[in-house]
């Protein structure tokens, strides 16, 4: 039986933007488990910011369910701004 | 020529300290109560083996009698060593561990915060390195007597037995020094009166928290780390932490 | 390796012909070099099978801290002693990452430390060999780290999502640890005097074979590489790569000046790669089956921290409630 919950880890390093999942440490509560994943997953010096979220927490797709939850966005490349072809002198939009 | 002295005894202090409580972090590896911990306990002795370093470096300029950093860690006897006297005692189960480290914490925290701002450049620059580091050591140590004080029966028993065990050795954490004063007075060292007044307010408030009695003040007694005047513990710990260098004296590792 | 023998209790694999439609479609995506994902279908014996393989890699990186934990408080200088706390510290990180990802199987942690601590389980043999001097710490960290990172750069590319993430985050902060091994060689070597030169001496000989034997038996002895091979889970058998730390290792054994208990051992103009002499079966497979030199030790080590170490996680588990309630209540 586990003794401490299971808590997911995500951080957000110096030049990345978002937090990004990174792995799990055990933790009696959610204080020590930051320290722990400060103690795990930044010894170099990854990080800026620590998330952790009980593992029960998280709803999570079931990955064979990817392409009926994602395909429906594949074909919206109005989306993403290289879709826009703009001319050379404003191209660095 | 006598204040330099005098700082190079106050350096070889924090460096002995420092190296003392890593050493005995050392004796963790691979018996922590979690492999979490075995990490947080490496990251403390790593930063305060780190810091040991750089206040030998500075004390073996000012002495400047040939002898480096690791000549001063591995080659001094232990009638030699400065180090508080909490910090050489034995491991014991987690909650004296626990303790030791908490009230190493608790007065290295305000002596950092006051040599960040040393009129020495170079004692204001390795304690603002390592003010950080100890901010989270401390903050550490004081969240584990919290939980081991207010945890379980056992803990509660644990850490009580703990403190009745170590109290008497925080005698040096609020004691007046004199040298220390003296350097205080020229901004160049903590001063050990602002120390003592934040040691007890910490210690208090945490004991509070952690539902922990606290003593009455400890008193001075025969022993006396800055003194050189260890407990026996110290001089087995030395052994075996300077058995290399010593065994083979002229070897470079 | 730090996994050896890992059993997948499969006897034949079956072709793609034979298999379910389920079964063919998972193969048809390890096949094609598709990641699997925890919450992927996968079959009974893949899973199983990793959760094997991933816990006794964790439970070696966690044991194998043991032998170097050995020379720690005696480490001869504060640049050295801080290396090997990194190192070692680095170790008992990457026992978690690797928990970590096979709990993404559904296996639970504290049940699979209990399973080694019962003997249940193995670990790798290399980490019940004493470390008797200095050098030994070099030694490991060249030899045993070197033959480590042979099989853990193979397995970046293993199928199994979450596994092969650690293993690329586990080899980019392994890169520094078979360096540190070989500078305090290097250092013993140049520097050192005759008594720290015949250190170097006796770690290389006593290193050497086990070193070899992490890779485990040779391909035909080896009943479970077949089906391992085909899950990819395992990318390399244990002969191919044993021959790959070799050939890397035979020249920076030479560089340092020292020799290897070998007398078999030398350069094979045909083959291109060095021939070795015979390993001793025998003592590898009395070291797994629990008779090698500090089997009783090292789990008894292990088991103390843990055991003694119960009221402590109970404490910090307990003060949580009452912290929750304590919450709840305001």
């Amino acid at each position: 039986m586990a003794e401490w919950t299971l808590f997911e880890v995500f951080v957000r390093s110096k030049h990345g933007l978002n937090h990004k999942h990174v792995g799990s440490v055990h933790a009696a509560d959610a204080e020590m488990a930051l320290e722990n994943a400060r103690d795990l997953y930044t010894r170099r010096n990854e990080g800026v910011s620590i998330w952790v979220v009980p593992s029960a927490a998280i709803t999570a797709t079931a990955s064979d369910e990817k392409e009926p939850f994602f395909d429906p966005s594949e074909d919206k490349i109005y989306r993403h701004a290289s879709f826009y072809q703009l001319p050379k002198e404003v191209d660095q939009m | 020529m006598s204040q330099r002295n005098d700082l190079a005894e106050y350096l070889l202090r924090l460096g002995d300290s420092a190296l003392v409580t890593g050493q005995r972090l050392c004796e963790w590896c691979g018996r922590a109560p979690a492999l979490e911990e075995e990490l947080a306990l490496m990251n403390v002795g790593l930063d305060l083996i780190g810091q040991a370093r750089g206040w030998y470096d500075y004390a073996a300029e000012l002495l400047d009698d040939g002898r480096n950093a690791d000549a001063l860690a591995f080659k001094r006897e232990e009638r030699d060593f400065r180090n508080l006297l909490i910090v050489e005692q034995p491991n014991g189960d987690y909650a004296i561990t626990t303790l030791k480290l908490f009230f190493y914490d608790a007065w290295h925290l305000p002596t950092l915060e006051q040599l960040s701002e040393s009129s020495d450049e170079r004692i204001a620059g390795v304690a603002g390195k390592a003010l950080k580091e100890a901010r989270y050591h401390f903050k550490r140590s004081s969240e584990w007597v919290i939980r081991l004080g207010d945890g379980t029966d056992e803990s509660h028993r644990r850490i009580s037995d703990a403190v009745d065990r170590l109290w008497r050795y925080t005698i040096e954490m609020v004691n007046i020094d004199p040298l220390e004063q003296e350097l205080a007075k020229t901004g160049l060292a903590a001063d050990p009166a602002f120390v003592a007044e934040q040691w007890q307010a910490r210690v208090a408030k945490v004991f509070e928290e952690a539902t922990l009695k606290l003593p009455e003040p400890a008193v001075p007694f025969y022993l006396n780390g800055r003194q050189g005047l260890h407990t026996e513990h110290l001089g087995q710990l030395l052994a075996e932490m300077q058995f290399l260098p010593r065994a083979y004296p002229d070897a470079t590792w | 390796m730090y996994a050896q023998l890992v059993d997948t209790g499969v006897k034949r694999v079956k072709s793609l012909d034979e298999m379910t439609p389920e079964e063919r479609a998972f193969q048809e995506k390890v096949d094609a070099d598709i990641k699997i994902e925890p919450k992927n279908w996968m079959p009974e014996g893949y899973r199983r099978t990793l959760i094997r393989q991933i816990s006794q890699h964790a439970h070696s990186e966690v044991v194998g801290m043991l032998p170097e934990g050995n020379w720690l408080t005696r480490a001869p200088s504060l640049k050295r002693k801080l290396q090997l706390m990194a190192k070692i510290q680095d170790e008992a990180g990457h026992g978690l990452y690797l928990y970590s990802a096979m709990e993404t199987l559904g296996a639970d942690r504290d049940e699979e430390i209990e399973k080694l601590h019962a003997g249940k389980v193995k670990y790798s043999s290399i980490f019940n060999y004493p470390t008797l001097n200095w050098a030994d710490i070099g030694a490991i960290g060249w030899l045993v780290d070197g033959a480590a990172i042979v099989n853990q750069v193979a397995l970046q590319r293993t199928s199994y999502g979450p596994y092969s993430r650690a293993m690329i985050r586990i080899c980019k902060e392994e890169s520094f640890h078979q360096r540190q091994g070989y500078d305090i060689l290097l250092t013993m070597m140049r520097e050192g005097n005759d008594a720290q030169k015949a250190m170097v001496q006796d770690a290389i000989n006593r290193f050497w074979w086990p070193s070899l034997m992490m890779f485990g038996p040779h391909d035909a002895d080896s009943p479970n590489s077949a089906q391992s091979m085909s899950w990819k889970i395992k990318r390399h058998t244990n002969d191919e790569l044993r021959q790959r730390f070799l050939d890397q290792t035979v020249p920076q054994l030479e560089f340092l000046g020292c020799t290897a208990p070998d007398p078999d051992l030398k350069w094979n103009e045909k083959t291109g790669h060095y021939d070795f002499g015979p390993i001793d079966w025998a003592e590898f497979y009395a070291v797994i089956a629990g008779n090698g030199p500090c089997n009783r030790e090292r789990l008894e080590t292990r088991r103390n921290a843990i055991e003694d170490g119960q009221w402590v996680r109970e404490a910090a588990t307990a003060h949580a409630a009452k912290r929750a309630k304590k919450q709840t209540a305001a």
